[in-house]
């Protein structure tokens, strides 16, 4: 522990960004599109910019750019925000386990940087051990910064660089398998991934928008927790 | 669009990205988290990459059921390479070439 405190300075910034890379790699391409589509809807690179800082969330600045290029209402585009975005409440509830007795201050800093990628590459490294929130926290800015360069890039010149280049656009997708398996400690954790993404499967073609995500990995979580609580009690404990 | 429109909806969004990643941290932190919500919590993880990575892979964005799509035949030698050598970095690259080479020939 002595060691770990003693090598924070170039420790924190270098293990933080070694782990944060793959996840700037993958917003590359999704901010340059994301930039294009602004411009496209008559943001310039000032008004990406200030979306990217102040939201910091892909997939919503995503509806967001459309349903302005469209004229939607104010509210109508907020309300779409949160309902996208709810899905963070489940994530930073599962942060309360590793991030436990953090000051305030700390966790509302780490609280803007929660977003599907950091989660999960956090989570891992936590579980695996030898990482701290100060190493989290680089892993999050790291990842905003790439965003918030990558979409007002794409708004300034986004239209002279090339789609689907060196299968970039799978990057996240692979990430997102990468840190599905660290997840994998048992079977059973392997069972509620799957019944999580055969429910999101399904919910998905039926239903628009993404409320998918939330109703499957509830439903797994629950059914799960269900399950291994009955077995426990069978087992005899 | 006026300026200040687009500042109250991007004001609006950034409450409403912020506030559901920092209240239920903030509240959850500061306590002892009953066992029962540990153990559910502690589902979550796998559960949330399930339904964020599955759905992706067997769907785009028109929403059909579709067998055979480079997202999903990749997924396959980027799965074995993630449970060999269980590195993030590596597991990208492998990943890109196998979607890039899927994309070749599917």
């Amino acid at each position: 522990m002595a060691e770990r405190t003693a090598g924070r300075n170039g420790g924190v910034l270098r293990d933080g960004l070694g782990t944060a890379w793959p996840i700037c790699l993958g917003y590359v391409p999704i901010g340059l599109a994301l930039g294009v589509l602004a411009q496209k809807a008559g943001l310039g690179p000032l008004e990406t910019a200030l979306m990217s800082t102040l939201v910091f969330a892909g997939g919503s600045q995503f509806i967001a750019v459309a349903m302005i290029k469209s004229g939607a209402a104010a509210a109508a585009i907020v309300a779409t925000t949160f309902m996208v975005n709810l899905r963070h409440a489940l994530m930073s509830s599962a942060l309360a386990l590793p991030l436990n007795g953090v000051s305030r201050r700390f966790l509302a800093l780490f609280a803007y940087g929660v977003t599907d990628e950091s989660f999960a590459v956090n989570m891992a490294r936590f579980r695996a051990g030898g990482w701290d929130r100060w190493r989290a926290l680089v892993v999050n800015h790291a990842a905003n910064l790439t965003w918030i360069v990558s979409t007002v890039a794409g708004a300034w010149a986004g239209e002279f660089i090339p789609a689907g280049a060196f299968g970039i656009d799978y990057a996240l997708t692979a990430m997102f398998i990468c840190l599905l398996v660290l997840q994998l400690r048992s079977r059973f954790y392997a069972v509620v991934a799957a019944f999580s993404g055969l429910v999101a499967t399904a919910l998905s073609v039926t239903i628009p928008g993404n409320s998918h995500i939330v109703i499957a990995a509830v439903a797994a979580a629950t059914a799960g927790y269900a399950l291994r609580r009955r077995r426990t009690a069978g087992g005899g404990r | 669009m006026e300026f200040r429109t687009y500042l109250a909806i991007v004001a609006g969004m950034a409450l409403a990205t912020y506030l559901p990643r920092m209240l239920p941290l903030v509240a959850l932190s500061s306590r002892r988290i009953p066992p029962w919500l540990a153990d559910w919590l502690d589902l979550i993880p796998a559960a949330i990459l399930g339904a964020l990575l599955v759905p992706g892979l067997f769907a785009g964005e028109s929403r059909a059921l579709e067998l055979g799509r480079p997202e999903l035949i990749a997924a396959f030698p980027t799965f074995a390479v993630a449970l060999k050598t269980r590195s993030l970095g590596l597991t990208v690259v492998a990943g890109m070439f196998c979607y890039w080479l899927a994309g070749k020939f599917f």
